[in-house]
């Protein structure tokens, strides 16, 4: 990447100031980001990243700065200021109506006068020619909800472009994508660049920093700790940038000795309510001493597995088996119970409606599933006491701050809450550990924590199922790795025989012989 | 970035419910100004109405009774997540529990039968409430329709009984015979006359230290059980109660049941220890009262105790100042109590965000 020489700026922030509160959400934040280039911004979940840019896309009022647009001061009050501006924002949870089709999605807010018909032919015209200069072809008849969500990416960046936006800020834009879509974005950013626009890239993936930005700016608790041109700097430096201190990217550890198998799933299928299939005859086993990663991009059913696995979600057909023994149907609360004294733990993907409850506090968040336990009261009285020493233990064991079991669990960072989820579920000793996305929205002081916990577990010689969307997460941990597409597991990869590019196209749907080639 | 307005315990608890009251009384102020009356004549007939002289306190307790008992009906199933607006009905049916006992096991002695009665109107009540429980956990129907529908059905139902089974020919109105002496709670006038003080006549009876009991049941039950747990779990996320192993349905059921005994339990009041016989609409609309003293009461206890003192206040004053003010009827006292609700409740927020924006920027400086 050719670094960005000195030239004008595309936007400019001086000072910036935000309280929410009690909390200094940003600090007194300079950020200068040249005209024509990639500019990243890294920071931990609450580094202020957000923020910011809310700021600058005018859904929040700085208390102080300034922001500057092409060299002139702007006022940001609202995102259609911002438009007006030309600011485009492409957010991590697509702002699309679902049944309108892209043409009225883009339309829409720029409807271009009372009556729909001319608004929609001129847009078709001049969309028709965007598209041709930036190789970004979308069906624009296509109903949104009929869209992949890479598809789905571009009509919001398509929506920013028609609004004549030169600077866009893009908010996690990976997340949702295979590499090889991630790969196709980054190409259309670079497109966008050479057009002399501007991207602003929030991500927390490092790796996507340094192959795609020109420059990078950390933040951390709300200020800015250091600029740096991308091609100077590398992953260690920004992640210690990041945290404030060193870092281990990657948990080192030995070879698997897998023992006996634990668990079994056998033809599990799955039809949710809407009556699309979700699981279409899924087999895997899960054996002792080894980590069994399922790569995927998110909504191919891995989440249904691992519920269904948990006994949480009823199935249509299929049968589990742990330790050789058949299991009740899944989907009950005494299925639930049940796999939980038999030593199954889960650590749910869906850690704010599942793994705990928001509103109570750390200590009722602890004992969540394990509220039937004898230490925990008399009879039919629960002790909060007993309930809060619990709790007290296992923030010292994993490391939780604050430390304060009466704390609601809401008010935990999510490193936090993920680490009190864990706690609660490992210190059970159990056979068989369900874990999804164990570090979505988490930082990554704490993803090295959770990462050591859960290779000491394998290596203890207990069965691990990891459902993850992100493949350095899979490829770090897992020893044996399955990748899942549309309800079915496309193929099984052995660790060393894994790669990103193999992994990629496997999750793309295509079979690992031919993804080898 | 989540940081919402937190304020300090006494502001929450303390402070912003006294505010929003004197909102209240200041706008109801204007409204019996409006009507041509003194207003500080009509506070002051008010609280002497209410809290003046020893029969005043005995009937506003005497209501106090009724609002603690539909209070915690709703307080508990909110924590469950539901909605039962049907305490009256709920008070209505189990009105038929206590009746049935006390007129047809008069036979037995006191201490026999005045427990049984207790527990018939909780069964009653009970039962009334667990039905629109099922509908919700098991059919999906919504607990709030469905209570409203039961309101309905109660009162036909109770109508029906009444007029044509269960009432005294002897007597000209609806209503059963008096229940044997017996088979009624003490008085208040009875009981302190044990300790040798003199208490004037009034409706005030036992049942006012069954409501306080329930009260601490409920605390008890919603925070120190497990049963609790499980309640407030379910009303909390129906995914992390299934995650923790706990059926949603059945505990719906049994949120609602226990709510419904809380309501019949108003019965026991009004029945058993006030009229001593069983008619028509005894409820008189404090099954409804029950959800303004929930809300203003934060679903918690304490809160409706205070609250549901404040409107039994309000109840008797009330009377007292349509009694004396020529201009101010009953309709007047319902207008001030909505006032009230709609302050304490509705508008619950309203000075919320100005208090804590005081809080934050003094705690900054």
């Amino acid at each position: 990447m050719a670094g960005a020489p000195a030239r004008e700026l595309a936007l400019e922030l001086v000072g910036i100031d935000k309280r929410f509160g009690a909390v200094h959400a940003n600090r007194a934040v300079d950020l200068s980001v040249a005209k024509g280039s990639i500019h990243g911004i890294v920071g931990e979940n609450g580094a202020g990243k957000s923020t910011l840019m809310g700021i600058v896309y005018g859904y929040y009022a700085a208390d102080a700065g300034t922001i500057r647009v092409d060299g002139s001061d702007v006022r940001i009050a609202s995102s259609q200021d911002a438009i007006a501006a030309g600011i485009g924002m492409v957010h991590q949870h697509f702002m699309l109506v679902e049944n309108f089709t892209v043409l009225e999605n883009v339309l829409l807010g720029a409807e271009g006068g009372a009556l729909l018909k001319k608004g929609e032919a001129d847009a078709r015209a001049s969309l028709g020619k965007l598209m041709a200069d930036y190789g970004l072809e979308v069906d624009l008849d296509a109903k949104i909800e009929a869209l992949d969500v890479g598809t789905q990416q571009r009509v919001e960046i398509l929506k920013a472009l028609y609004r004549g936006a030169r600077i866009l800020i893009l908010d996690e834009p990976t997340a949702v994508l295979t590499p090889q879509e991630a790969d196709a974005l980054f190409r259309l950013l670079d497109t966008w660049r050479s057009q002399g626009r501007t991207v602003i890239l929030i991500t927390h993936k490092l790796r996507e920093i340094l192959a795609a930005t020109d420059r990078v700016t950390v933040m951390r608790q709300g200020a800015v700790v250091a600029t740096r041109d991308t091609s100077a700097t590398s992953q260690e430096e920004l992640a210690e940038l990041m945290v404030g201190r060193r870092v281990q990217l990657r948990v080192a550890k030995d070879a698997a000795v897998a023992g006996a198998e634990v668990l079994r799933g056998e033809g599990l299928r799955y039809v949710d309510a809407r009556g699309v299939e979700r699981l279409r005859g899924v087999s895997l086993d899960v054996r002792a001493g080894e980590i069994v990663g399922i790569a995927g991009v998110s909504g191919n059913g891995q989440s249904e597995l691992l519920e269904a696995l948990a006994g949480l979600l009823p199935l249509n057909g299929g049968e589990i088996f742990y330790k050789g023994e058949k299991l009740a149907p899944p989907g009950t609360a005494a299925a639930s119970r049940a796999a939980r004294l038999h030593g199954i733990a889960h650590v749910p993907e869906d850690r704010h409606r599942m793994g705990m409850v928001v509103g109570y506090s750390a200590a009722e968040s602890t004992i969540l599933g394990y509220h039937s336990d004898d230490e925990l009261g008399f009879g039919p009285l629960l002790s909060n006491r007993a309930a809060t020493a619990r709790t007290t233990r296992l923030m010292g064991a994993y490391d939780v701050r604050p430390a304060a079991p009466a704390l609601r669990s809401g008010n935990f960072s999510g490193g936090n809450q993920q680490k009190i989820v864990l706690g609660r579920e490992i210190d059970r000793d159990p056979e068989l550990l369900l874990i999804g996305q164990p570090t979505r929205g988490v930082d990554i002081g704490a993803i090295e924590f959770i990462h050591r916990r859960l290779v000491a577990l394998r290596d203890a010689g207990k069965a691990i199922l990891l459902v993850s969307c992100e493949l350095d997460e899979i490829l770090g941990l897992a020893d044996r790795i399955l990748v899942m597409f549309d309800g079915r597991i496309v193929g099984e990869l052995a660790r060393a025989a894994a790669d990103e590019r193999t992994l990629g196209l496997m999750m793309a749907g295509i079979e690992p012989a031919a993804a080898a080639q | 970035m989540s940081a919402g307005a937190r304020l300090p315990r006494w502001v929450d608890l303390g402070l912003l419910p006294l505010l929003n009251l004197a909102a209240a009384f200041l706008l109801s102020g204007l409204v019996v100004l409006a009507i041509g009356e003194d207003p500080i004549k009509a506070l002051r007939i008010l609280v002497n109405g209410a809290v003046g002289y020893p029969e005043a306190i005995a009937f506003t307790l005497y209501y106090t009774t009724n609002f603690i008992l539909t209070g915690l009906a709703v307080a508990l199933a909110f924590h469950a997540g539901l909605f039962n607006i049907g305490g009256e009905g709920q008070a209505y049916v189990a009105g038929l529990g206590v009746g049935l006992a006390c007129l047809y096991l008069d036979f037995l002695p006191g201490f026999a039968v005045v427990p049984i009665a207790i527990l018939a109107a909780a069964a009653f009540g009970a039962a009334w409430a667990a039905i629109p429980g099922w509908l919700e956990a098991y059919r999906g129907s919504h607990v709030v329709i469905t209570t409203i529908m039961f309101n309905f059905l109660a009162a036909a139902l109770m109508t029906y009984l009444i007029t044509n089974w269960l009432l005294d020919p002897a007597h000209g109105a609806p209503e059963t015979r008096r229940f044997a002496g017996h088979t009624t709670l003490w008085t208040m006038q009875e009981m302190l006359g044990w300790f040798g003080i003199k208490a004037p006549r009034s409706p005030l009876n036992a049942a006012f230290f069954l409501a306080l009991a329930a009260a601490v049941f409920v605390w008890i039950y919603v925070w120190h059980s497990r049963a609790g747990y499980r309640l407030r779990t379910v009303g909390s996320s129906h995914k992390a109660a299934l995650y923790a192993g706990i059926d949603p349905a059945r505990t719906i059921v049994v949120a609602m049941a226990i709510s419904g005994a809380l309501a019949g339990l108003m019965a026991v009041n009004e029945i058993q220890g006030a009229q001593a016989r069983l008619l028509l609409s005894f409820t008189g609309g404090y099954g409804f009262v029950g959800i303004a003293v929930a809300l203003m009461g934060r679903n918690h206890p304490v809160g409706v105790c205070l609250a549901a003192l404040l409107f039994g206040a309000l109840y008797q004053g009330g009377a007292e100042l349509a009694f004396e003010m020529r201009n101010i009827n009953r309709e007047m006292v319902i207008v001030i109590q909505g006032l009230i609700i709609l302050f304490c409740g509705a508008l619950e927020n309203m000075f919320r965000p100005t208090l804590a924006r005081l809080f934050a920027s003094r705690g900054a400086a």
